[in-house]
């Protein structure tokens, strides 16, 4: 059951559409039902209301949009691929819809310098697979990587396995052209390090579509590493593979990449794609260190000799590439390896302290248990990012309430421990109630002033990340859909 | 850490600024003077975290860190709320980042005397605007930081500075992730980081010579440029050593005045009225002294 936002029903006025048509061009203004459809949410399980839907191709093109918006107080929304796993990208109240995905071209790369200017709709593995042959790549690599834009990223300030290294999206973007809620067309930062005045770059970064729309992105490009090993640990229990991520941290070590998988996920995984991954081990530890051959070297024998300590029954090394590849691959395939145990899923994201884990990670199990639903872990274990999935089927009665109250429970007891709300999907629509668990009034009011300062009108993707100013400290009821 | 008294220092009402160890300036003249609280919270090696008050020195912070072989991405000298304030990276930041990625969690005292959470205290957040980066070079126009969360690093396992005749760009392009790379037009150096005998592979492959560290910086202007135009410094006349791959130029002459896009201007100053209406702090972009 996907539940639908309670939304007005409020009829986009015809006069709005014919200036869309006019500025753009009438094939890329929708108002079918079709279109409506397709884009009234993203691939959260929250549905909105789109009121029509554009597709523009230019900065000029997403500037007339954003002023018919402010010329008609309807509000508007800007979306790439619809790969949000928060409602960031749901309309509400019949916005405006404006779609990025036809401006998808890379404008510029910089190899000496390691820097590219790009438009929003470009796909993030795109970008790498263009820049790769100089040598290059764009670190943030969610797991959406193939179909998520880079306007998304910007937007969610996204994150990815290889981002434990190398910083999350806003470390990789140096500057933006963005078209501000009244319809300025301005840029925040460029190539130069050091932009005199307030980085409103930084601020933008994470923004989720609330203080205008990013229509050029000037991102920073990654070396590749000269030499790339990956290791496979798998343990007994747990608690093993959580103190043996801990251990490497504390070690001196910042792999690339620190990936956990529990037993159910394992399983689900290895029935899929056949990898010869260990389905009796009750958590499995995907570890990438890259870099030049000695430290390479020394690095795969202390991650080895701390996991061994820590209980690990194996440690497997991928021997070339298409080894590399193929357990890579049962990591970021983990979610569709799902739909062989139940036809939903619910995927959670939370940040807690890494020494956390273990004790988080029991009550996540209990939670689950208490609810009567499967869970299954697969996770950023070196940042401390959680991304529980209850597994489930929507069809069987009453089963979503459990979901929605397991959920919640979930994202208590990560804040309890010291954690955050999401490491990577975003506030939106589905934690936005949440906030207040996080932040108080004082700290909640600061960020509303900086959203109203951006745009004083608030018709860029209203009513999402923050709570109604009523709301704060207690939690407010969401449109019905979400979760929480 | 309790920031009430810092809180009730600052006040409600007159114009007040933080002045720490005096390296980077201090509150503009006239402001009331305060100083941020100091000492280490806490320190969480495991979670490469760490918790201190604003006006905690950069020096004493280090060596905390150093005793569990981490640093963190702060330039040495003065204070770490006035490190954040004024946003000037370290020379290493070319492999350890720009310094607006250390900052966590702040928490501030508002204009309105009210104390203000922004960002998290874990390595990955995204729960909620980015106030953090906002804060980080805003001169403290918009909140005077009491206590920070920053994320540090691990220290490596050695490092060491080379230098050579050789061309700076190809030398970048050659390296595989050096902490430094700067050029003075002539000669060019570089910090590498790593395994002792991958230090010595690059830097033989490189063309460069183990040296004693970094060449003394000029110190007439801070430029800030677009790495790609660095090429074009030896032509403008002057000293300089500039940060190949980052484009900060450490020059003997003043940087040229930056001319604001008035769109830019407006929305910092609805940003500084939301935030200071009563202009308590000073402005975001007047030299902070």
């Amino acid at each position: 059951m996907l539940s639908e936002a309670t939304v007005a029903s409020v009829a986009v006025p015809d006069e709005l559409v014919d200036e869309l048509r006019a500025a753009l061009a009438p094939d890329r203004v929708r108002t079918g039902a079709v279109e409506l459809d397709l884009y009234k949410r993203d691939a959260a399980n929250i549905v909105g209301r789109a009121g029509v839907v554009c597709f523009p191709l230019s900065t000029a093109e997403v500037r007339a949009c954003v002023l018919a918006s402010a010329r008609h107080g309807v509000p508007f929304v800007a979306r790439g691929s619809g790969t949000g796993l928060a409602g960031g990208a749901t309309p509400l109240d019949g916005a405006i819809v404006i779609v990025l995905t036809k401006m998808n071209r890379i404008l510029s790369v910089d190899v000496e310098n390691r820097s590219a200017w790009v438009e929003p709709g470009v796909l993030n593995l795109d970008l790498t697979k263009h820049t790769s042959p100089s040598g290059l790549h764009f670190a943030p690599d969610p797991s959406s990587q193939q179909s998520c834009s880079i306007g998304g990223n910007v937007a969610n300030n996204s994150g990815g396995p290889h981002c434990l290294a190398d910083g999350v999206t806003s470390t990789h973007i140096l500057g933006l052209e963005v078209v501000l809620p009244d319809g300025t067309v301005t840029c925040f930062g460029d190539e130069a390090p050091e932009v005199d005045g307030l980085d409103l770059r930084g601020a933008f970064v994470g923004s989720e579509g609330m203080f205008g729309i990013a229509t050029k992105v000037c991102v920073r490009l990654t070396q590749n590493a000269p030499g790339v090993r990956t290791m496979l640990l798998d343990f007994e229990r747990v608690q093993d593979g959580t103190a043996t991520v801990s251990a490497i941290i504390a070690d001196g070590m910042v792999p690339a990449a620190l990936e956990m998988m529990d037993q159910l996920c394992t399983t689900a995984v290895e029935e899929y794609i056949h990898a010869g991954l260990p389905t009796d081990a009750a958590a499995i530890l995907l570890v990438e260190v890259v870099g030049l051959p000695h430290g390479l070297d020394l690095a795969v024998e202390r991650v080895s000799a701390i996991g061994t300590a820590h209980g690990a029954r194996t440690v497997r090394i991928a021997q070339d590439e298409a080894e590399r590849a193929l357990l890579w691959k049962g990591r970021k395939t983990a979610f569709g390896a799902i739909a062989r145990i139940k036809p939903n899923y619910y995927l959670h994201d939370t940040v807690v302290p890494r020494r956390k884990l273990t004790e988080v990670l029991r009550q996540v199990y209990e939670i689950a248990e208490r609810h009567e639903l499967l869970v299954m872990n697969v996770f950023h274990a070196g940042d401390g990012n959680l991304h529980p999935l209850l597994v489930f089927d929507g069809r069987e009665p009453g089963v979503w309430d459990r979901v929605h109250r397991a959920g919640e429970e979930i994202v208590e007891v990560s804040v309890a421990a010291g954690g955050v709300l999401s490491g990577e999907h975003g506030i939106g629509l589905e934690k936005r109630d949440y906030m207040s668990l996080m932040f108080d009034a004082p700290s909640l009011a600061a960020q509303a002033a900086l959203r109203s300062a951006f745009d004083p009108l608030g018709l860029s993707n209203p009513h999402k990340v923050l709570p109604s100013p009523a709301a704060c400290g207690d939690h407010q009821h969401l449109p019905e859909g979400a979760w929480i | 850490m309790d920031l009430s008294a810092f809180a009730a220092e600052v006040g409600l009402d007159d114009p007040v600024g933080v002045l720490g160890l005096g390296t980077r300036g201090g509150p503009r003249p006239g402001a009331r003077v305060v100083g941020a609280p100091s000492g280490i919270d806490w320190l969480q090696p495991d979670e490469m975290t760490v918790c201190c008050g604003a006006g905690t020195s950069i020096d004493e912070l280090s060596e905390a860190l150093a005793a569990h072989r981490q640093i963190v991405a702060l330039p040495r000298g003065g204070t770490v709320g006035g490190a954040l304030a004024t946003g000037h990276g370290s020379l290493l930041a070319l492999g350890h980042g720009p310094m607006r990625d250390v900052l966590l969690q702040a928490r501030y005292v508002s204009a309105g005397g009210e104390i203000v959470t922004a960002g998290g205290p874990t390595v990955k957040n995204v729960s909620g605007f980015d106030l953090c980066r906002l804060l980080v070079g805003s001169r403290g126009a918009l909140g005077l930081v009491g206590e920070v969360i920053l994320r540090t690093r691990p220290m490596a396992a050695a490092a060491g500075w080379y230098c050579g005749p050789v061309d700076p760009f190809a030398t970048l392009a050659r390296l595989y992730r050096p902490a430094a790379v700067l050029w003075d037009g002539t000669t060019t150096w570089a910090c590498l980081e790593g395994e002792p005998k991958d230090l010595v592979d690059q830097a033989m492959a490189s063309g460069l010579r183990q040296t004693s560290g970094p060449p003394e910086l000029p110190t007439g202007g801070r430029w800030s440029m677009r790495p790609s135009l660095l090429r074009s410094l030896p032509e403008r006349g002057g000293r300089f050593v500039a940060e190949v791959g980052v484009g900060v130029v450490h020059h003997s002459e003043p940087a040229a005045p930056v001319e604001i896009d008035p769109a830019i201007a407006v929305l910092e100053e609805r940003i500084k009225a939301a935030f200071d209406p009563s202009d308590r702090f000073g402005p975001v972009r007047a030299p902070y002294m």
